[in-house]
């Protein structure tokens, strides 16, 4: 019984993923699908060992097309529509019968069941019709085919495949296809009542798969096996089970690595304009929001005037939301906050109050709605590294928080602007003695800040939405990161948002996503009551003012 | 003079106390028609307002007068607001819509089977008063031991003030933390048996938000004009050297950080029976900053300036969100940056000019001097 279930569930698999496949056939193809249909209305007619020869002749043919009527015609659902003589795949569907093209898949409405005559199948035909859909998508020319037809095979387990998958196995070019024929090959070995040599080989063949799919097969030999085969595939299971342990912590800190690329993101401004010069800016998370609006502008832009520049629309954001965000920055300190040096709480609410009225501008400019912000080709999509799925969107978010941390670290312990600006914080009266402008300093290095917002808006504005409030939800998570990480210092920032972003995904799981944050805000109050100058704090008499 | 108010204080007091009996006479005496009718909608809006000019009382305690710029005061005005909300919801008994006498109408919704813990009580006023002053007390007092012993002092402290209210806000959030989530508690009936609708139960709880915040005010003048309330200042305008010379300075910061809790825990229960609703959205940080921009505009260290503030903006408030609903947040926003930077003492500051007695000079310490030398 579950071994005819098993059958039309792979051959249903099967047939479906490959009428996706056939909707893309090319033009050139359409004389072989003439012949393959007179082969199928040929069905109608023939008797039983005209049918299986014709069969046959299908799988030899190797034209994929002729899988759904193969399927349709296993599962008694290929029918001659008695109006025209025309062989139809007809499906029941409560009362009616659902026609449809058996080659195309074209619709043809509904049918009644007394205009249909059923073409007859019995088992033996069953068996050829099966081995016929495996042999024409295991012996595919398409690798993709072949490789979902493996995948099939293996989550069916069938043993009437294996002969199948022997040939497709000695032909098989693509190295990964060939495995995964081998695990199909073992797994539907496991089903069979070949010698426990047999079965051992096959036990080794899954296990080195190491997937939750490999788990169950396994766990069903176990439960069904004995003697040696029963321990291999407990063994297999325990090791399997390690496996997939250490899969789920790398998966989360990988996870984790990618939150903490966020916040290192979102923080890497605060950490100049706070950490360095010591300026509470509230304003901070609306730099960010302006990146995002840059980004969103240039890709208007682009989609109006020169659509085929849109996948280097970051490329061109990029630049621009660094001088946009910059210049406002430098706008903020010369008419602001240089009059505010020195009164910290003071400049924590004059910037707060142009947090607000920045958010109203891009209001009123934008409007409320979120904006749609389109990613590039290159950062869609998705990749698989062992048992992690990664996408690439997040994968290039990383690689940028990365390179914006690197280029700041260089820039500030490597040019004579980061001197000057090390110079000022450190000692600004004697900064001054020796000819540095201070208060141009202190402008540039505000801009820096700002500006490195902006740029992280740009890659922010592809992981959230692009509305007036996009900033807000950044703040206290960024002054977070800061703290935490230790005022005045880079790498205490790329640290604690690391840290920050694992230790939120690590909590996920047992908490939930919003008791885990208010979680790590507990932790977070609590480290700075034990290390009022966060993680790595500096020393020195400059820390006492 | 008593009690050392000085002359603003004084006519502070006596408005207050004219407005608590004047306004809800001239509103449940006089016909609508009448011109000298007060319409109950500008009872209930000053009402508000004076809640907001309580929480701006207790802001400026700590604020102007400790140097302690608390970014989470809304968060203890939100508990206290709870804390009676939760008494109005035992109230509603069985006339919720699930007409279920002891579970409100978001734990039957929830599929909740029984009374949480922590809401056993509630059913008593008295019990529901006591825990406006204790909870936010208790809170503050936890927080500001842990603060004030570490020494976490100025910008530091407001971040994790501001941290304190936003963990609140993403709890208070959740269904499961039993307070009745996103929607918060609403639909409130009757306090004491008495229609809270009633034009009588609006007029009287505006009458005892006025003696809230007088009594309010008092008590915040009693504690600067003491011994304790000179070293409070001593202690805001050079912490390091109070501490030298013997004081304990974390003992003072934690007692007026708990009383000043305590009275934004009493302006957030004045609150909530006259607006109906508590939810999450009081937590909000914006909330609490938005509280310390009233009290710069009236002026900080003065008292009676914050509680002017917390009005004036108000006011001005509801008529922008009427009228200019698009501007509003301009105007916010760029009253935050004109207050800093031309009026460093609020509005008061304009009408006490400098040369003003020298015994008032204990209202107008020299606020920014200090932390600038600090910072050279």
């Amino acid at each position: 019984m579950s071994f005819w279930t098993n059958a039309r569930r792979a051959v249903l698999v099967v047939s479906v993923l490959i009428g996706c496949q056939i909707l893309g056939l090319p033009a050139a193809a359409l004389a072989d699908a003439d012949a393959v249909r007179a082969k199928i209305e040929a069905l109608a007619t023939a008797d039983f060992a005209a049918k299986e020869a014709i069969v046959t002749e299908l799988a030899a043919m190797g034209d994929a097309a002729a899988v759904p009527a193969l399927r349709a015609f296993g599962d008694g659902d290929l029918q001659l529509r008695k109006s025209d003589g025309k062989v139809v795949i007809a499906v029941r569907d409560g009362k009616v019968y659902k026609a449809s093209d058996p080659i195309t898949g074209e619709d043809f409405g509904e049918v009644d069941r007394k205009l249909l005559d059923k073409i007859r199948v019995n088992n033996n035909l069953r068996r050829a019709v099966r081995a016929a859909i495996g042999s024409l998508t295991l012996l595919s020319k398409d690798p993709e085919i072949r490789r979902q037809a493996a995948e099939s095979v293996l989550k069916s387990r069938d043993p009437s495949a294996i002969d199948t998958l022997d040939e497709a196995i000695a032909a098989e070019t693509e190295a990964d296809v060939r495995l995964l024929m081998e695990q199909a090959k073992a797994a539907a070995v496991l089903q069979t009542d070949r010698p426990a040599a047999d079965k051992l080989a096959a036990v080794q063949v899954i296990a080195a798969r190491g997937d939750q799919e490999a788990k169950d097969i396994l766990a069903a030999l176990a439960a069904s096996a004995d003697g040696d085969v029963k321990t291999a595939a407990a063994e297999a299971i325990a090791k399997i089970e390690q496996s997939l342990v250490l899969w789920a912590a790398v998966q989360n800190v990988w996870y984790g690595l990618s939150l903490g690329s966020v916040l290192l993101l979102a923080a890497i401004g605060l950490a100049i304009t706070f950490g360095v010069m010591g300026v509470i800016n509230m304003a901070h998370g609306e730099m960010v929001m302006i990146g995002a609006y840059v980004t969103f502008m240039v890709q208007e832009l682009i989609r109006t005037s020169a659509p085929w520049l849109f996948d280097v629309s970051l490329l061109i954001a990029l630049p621009l939301a660094f001088l946009t965000a910059g210049a406002v920055g430098v706008a903020i300190e010369r008419g602001i906050i240089r009059w505010l040096y020195g009164r910290p709480l003071e400049t924590l609410l004059a910037t707060w109050g142009l947090s607000l009225i920045l958010q109203q501008a891009v209001r009123s400019l934008f409007g409320p709605t979120n904006r749609e912000v389109g990613a590039p080709s290159w950062m869609s999509g998705a990749f698989d590294l062992g048992g992690l799925t990664l996408t690439y969107g997040r994968v290039w978010i990383i690689v940028f928080a990365i390179a914006v941390f690197a280029l700041l670290v260089v820039v500030l312990r490597r040019t004579a602007f980061g001197l000057q600006m090390r110079a000022v914080t450190q000692n600004r009266r004697m900064a001054s003695s020796m000819g540095i402008r201070t208060t141009w300093v202190d402008a540039l290095t505000f801009g820096l800040g700002s500006g490195v917002a902006g740029v992280a808006g740009v890659a922010l504005s592809q992981i959230d939405n692009v509305s007036p409030n996009l900033g807000q939800s950044y703040i206290i998570d960024s002054f977070m990161v800061v703290v935490f990480g230790g005022v005045g210092n880079l790498w205490g920032t790329l640290v604690g948002a690391l840290t920050l972003g694992v230790v939120n995904k690590f909590l996920e799981p047992y908490a939930g996503a919003v008791l885990g944050k208010i979680l790590v805000l507990v932790f977070i109050i609590l480290f700075i009551q034990k290390r009022p100058r966060g993680m790595f704090a500096l020393k020195g008499r400059a820390v006492e003012s | 003079m008593p009690l050392g108010l000085g002359r603003v204080g004084v006519v502070f007091l006596v408005v207050l106390a004219v407005a608590a009996v004047a306004v809800p006479v001239l509103n449940l005496t006089f016909p609508p028609q009448s011109a000298w009718h007060v319409p109950t909608t500008t009872v209930v809006l000053f009402g508000k307002y004076l809640c907001y000019a309580l929480l701006a009382l207790s802001i400026d305690l700590v604020w102007g007068y400790c140097g302690i710029l608390s970014l989470g005061h809304g968060a203890f005005f939100a508990l206290g607001g709870y804390a009676i909300g939760m008494h109005l919801m035992r109230e509603i008994g069985s006339r919720g819509v699930y007409g279920n006498p002891v579970l409100p109408d978001f734990m039957v919704f929830l599929n909740w089977k029984e009374l949480p813990w922590y809401w056993y009580g509630f059913d008593h006023l008295w019990f529901a008063v006591l825990m406006v002053l204790l909870v936010p007390g208790a809170l503050a007092f936890v927080f500001g031991a842990f603060a004030f012993r570490s020494r976490v002092t100025g910008v530091y402290l407001s971040i994790i003030t501001q941290a304190m209210t936003y963990a609140l806000l993403l709890a208070f959030f959740r269904n499961d933390m039993g307070f009745g989530g996103n929607n918060g508690l609403t639909d409130f009936k009757d306090v004491l048996g008495i229609d809270l609708q009633k034009d009588s139960t609006r007029a009287g709880l505006f009458a005892l938000s006025a003696i809230a915040l007088g009594a309010g005010f008092l008590v915040c003048r009693a504690i600067v004009s003491s011994k304790l309330g000179k070293v409070l200042v001593a202690v805001r305008d050079a912490e390091s050297r109070t501490r030298f010379i013997g004081y304990r300075v974390e003992h003072y910061k934690l007692f007026v950080f708990t009383v000043s809790a305590m009275m934004a825990g009493v302006a957030g229960a004045l609150y909530v029976p006259q607006v109906g609703i508590i939810n999450p959205s009081e937590f909000a940080p914006a909330n609490s900053i938005e509280a310390v921009i009233w009290v710069a505009v009236g002026g900080r260290g003065t008292l009676v300036g914050a509680a002017l503030g917390a009005v004036v903006v108000n006011v001005g408030k509801s008529w922008f969100t009427g009228a200019l609903p698009e501007l509003w947040l301009f105007a916010l926003g760029g009253l935050f940056v004109f207050v800093t930077l031309f009026l460093p003492k609020g509005l008061l500051g304009l009408v006490r000019p400098r040369t003003a007695k020298p015994a008032a000079a204990v209202d107008e310490p020299p606020v920014e001097a200090p932390e600038r030398r600090a910072a050279e």
